[in-house]
């Protein structure tokens, strides 16, 4: 076991699948000379070369366009979109390419492809570095959706993506890339894609969350049980698709509360999803309505520290609403 | 070659007979496509070359090794079709053995694939040449431009082939670009652009031999334009009447790509009147057997919607 944080275990496990599998190329706007504007693909330029390590032209569509060939020809190409905000130009090939190749095909062309975008709010991204994607993909059947949010998940999902032989779009939430630390296994393993996972036990709530809102809440949690005595359980989503029912309806017929905490607009999210199932699935096992907590519905948050604030959760607000939730 | 070109007629031709039959509800037409989808096929190498077609390519898929029986299975939708299993609408061409890549409706979103496997084959030390077909609309595409831009970059041994039929849909040239060529386009990527008759098959074979040759070098992608014409509307859906002449239409016929083929093979004896002849006598038998056995194929079974989202294990 080594600490590391979020970033360094992306880098490690990326790094160590490339030197055991030639088949591993990595692709995406200044990953090579660069490095990666967050340093993901530091050194790999000088050990791997430029056939596995591609700079490429400003071209989002691009970059998907020729992962997706180079998965079609033998490669299991993991490509970057520098912000998860610049992937909208390869909208259509993500839609109409990557998601649909295996069903169009009737399971005869398959995509082993990563895309990997850093997401998410708290770093002075403004309109255009904060922005959260993920129930805009999670919506797209072909297209697994995969959000770790600690150093160990990251690593153990970003292998496990690596290895899986459908396109997984692997989402870094940029707030957790240092700031989040925990220990990851020297020795190579996996997280198995499609697997939710109870971060915190307890009893008196469920709180269902990922990316930087997990931690909200597990902030939360700790606070509300140490000052309150309130007992929050915390199911991490880990993947947004294909979504793990059975870890969140378990848990929350366990303890008959519901609070669904994410950074994305509120209207539409993923939590959305997620509470509907609850709503679908538990109704006659909840004890209060599920309860939601996401940004407000406005088209992005503000560069301006306060204007970022008011947008994103936070772990005052999520305790509060916890607390509420535990009296009703 | 003649024969390839004589099938892809008689299968257009037939396939729009179905149409009005009630028995096809979709037909993408290819005739007056005939003469630059074979000459530029046809130095590819079967089995071992890459296939990026577009929707139009029933010649092409047809050098690169799919029976006019698996045509006419996409043509009806049915469950053994080799592109989809009757998912995807007709002329969406696919086969992972023949190495013809599935592709969608999107226009150009094949460019940057045929990029992409280029750079894959050049990486896993092949001699493979990808060949990536188009029309002249696709070159307005975001697409297009990205995976042309790469190519050129990497010198990937790719051959781009824009078969200009003056018309995407209903757009004319002169509203789709400022350029008569689309081969200048190829400047722009550093890589050479040569235009050729669509028309002539033995001029398209020509070119398309020299790029495939130059990419196999490894002296990169060319872009070659053929200019063309297609002789029916866009679809079987399209009514071309409300942007072309009639007169346009049958003045563009006597440049009957598959009529100058035939008046070359004679005029150099290679074949003579009765034998053109007895090959479309022959291939008319042929395709039109083929018909009835895809007719009679076994459609889609519902049950199977939900299947191939992703991989399927343990005998799923």
């Amino acid at each position: 076991m080594t600490e590391k944080n979020v970033v360094t275990a992306i880098h490690d496990t990326l790094h160590d699948e490339m030197a055991a599998d030639d088949r591993v190329v990595v692709l995406g706007e200044d990953i090579a000379t660069r490095g990666g504007v967050f340093r993901v693909t530091q050194g790999f330029l000088d050990e791997f070369g430029e056939r596995r390590v591609i700079d490429t032209p400003l071209a989002e569509g691009g970059i998907i366009g020729i992962a997706v060939g180079m998965a079609l020809h033998g490669l299991l190409p993991v490509a970057e979109i520098e912000f998860a905000d610049f992937i909208h130009p390869a909208y259509d090939q993500m839609v109409s390419e990557v998601s649909r190749m295996r069903y169009r095909s009737n399971g005869d062309f398959g995509l082993p492809m990563v895309v990997r975008a850093p997401w998410g709010g708290g770093v002075h991204g403004a309109l255009y570095h904060s922005q959260s994607i993920e129930a805009t993909y999670g919506h797209i059947p072909g297209i697994k959706v995969v959000v770790p949010g600690t150093p160990y998940d990251a690593s153990g999902m970003l292998r496990a993506a690596i290895k899986d032989p459908d396109p997984v779009l692997f989402l870094e939430h940029k707030r957790t890339y240092r700031l989040i630390k925990g220990d990851v296994p020297d020795e190579p393993f996996e997280v198995p894609i499609g697997k939710a996972d109870v971060k915190r036990e307890g009893d008196d709530l469920t709180a269902i969350a990922y990316g930087l809102s997990l931690h909200l809440c597990l902030e939360a949690a700790a606070r509300l049980q140490e000052e309150r005595g309130v007992s929050v359980e915390v199911v991490d989503v880990r993947t947004i698709s294909p979504l793990d029912k059975d870890t969140i309806l378990a848990s929350v017929v366990k303890t008959g509360k519901a609070l669904v905490v994410y950074e994305d607009n509120r209207t539409y999210g993923a939590g959305a999803e997620i509470a509907a199932t609850i709503a679908e699935e538990a109704l006659f096992d909840l004890d209060a309505p599920v309860a939601r907590i996401g940004g407000p519905d406005v088209p992005a948050m503000g560069f301006a520290t306060n204007l970022e604030h008011a947008f994103m959760p936070n772990a005052d607000t999520v305790a509060e609403r916890m607390l509420e939730l535990a009296r009703f | 070659m003649y024969r390839t070109m004589v099938t892809a007629r008689l299968i257009d031709e037939a396939s729009f007979r179905l149409n009005r039959q009630g028995k096809a509800p979709f037909v993408v037409p290819v005739s007056g496509h005939e003469g630059c989808q074979v000459g530029t096929g046809w130095p590819l190498r079967p089995g071992h070359d890459i296939w990026v077609p577009y929707y139009r390519d029933v010649a092409i898929v047809l050098i690169a090794g799919m029976t006019p029986y698996e045509i006419f299975l996409g043509l009806f939708a049915k469950a053994e079709d080799p592109s989809s299993g009757g998912r995807q609408m007709p002329s969406h061409w696919g086969s992972r053995r023949l190495g013809i890549i599935s592709h969608s409706s999107p226009i150009a979103t094949q460019v940057p694939h045929a990029a992409g496997i280029a750079w894959a084959a050049r990486y896993r030390g092949e001699d493979t040449v990808v060949g990536c077909w188009f029309g002249e609309g696709a070159t307005s595409e975001g697409d297009w431009h990205e995976g042309l831009n790469f190519a050129g970059i990497h010198k990937l041994p790719v051959v781009f082939v824009c078969e200009n039929n003056r018309y995407a849909i209903s757009v004319a040239q002169p509203l789709q670009m400022a350029i008569q060529n689309v081969a200048d386009r190829a400047s722009g990527y550093g890589f050479p652009g040569v235009v050729v008759d669509g028309n002539d098959v033995l001029a398209c074979y020509a070119a398309m031999k020299t790029a495939v040759d130059r990419a196999r070098a490894g002296d990169g992608p060319t872009l070659i334009e053929a200019k063309t014409y297609r002789y029916f509307p866009h679809t079987s859906d399209d009514d071309d009447r409300s942007y072309r002449t009639r007169e346009e239409v049958e003045e563009a016929k006597h440049n009957d790509p598959i009529a100058r083929f035939a008046q070359t093979l004679k005029d150099q004896g290679v074949m003579d009147a009765p034998t053109i002849d007895a090959v479309w006598a022959e291939t008319k038998a042929d395709v039109d057997a083929q018909i009835d056995q895809a007719w009679n194929a076994a459609d889609p079974d519902p049950v199977t919607l939900g299947r191939h989202v992703y991989l399927e294990r343990d005998g799923m």
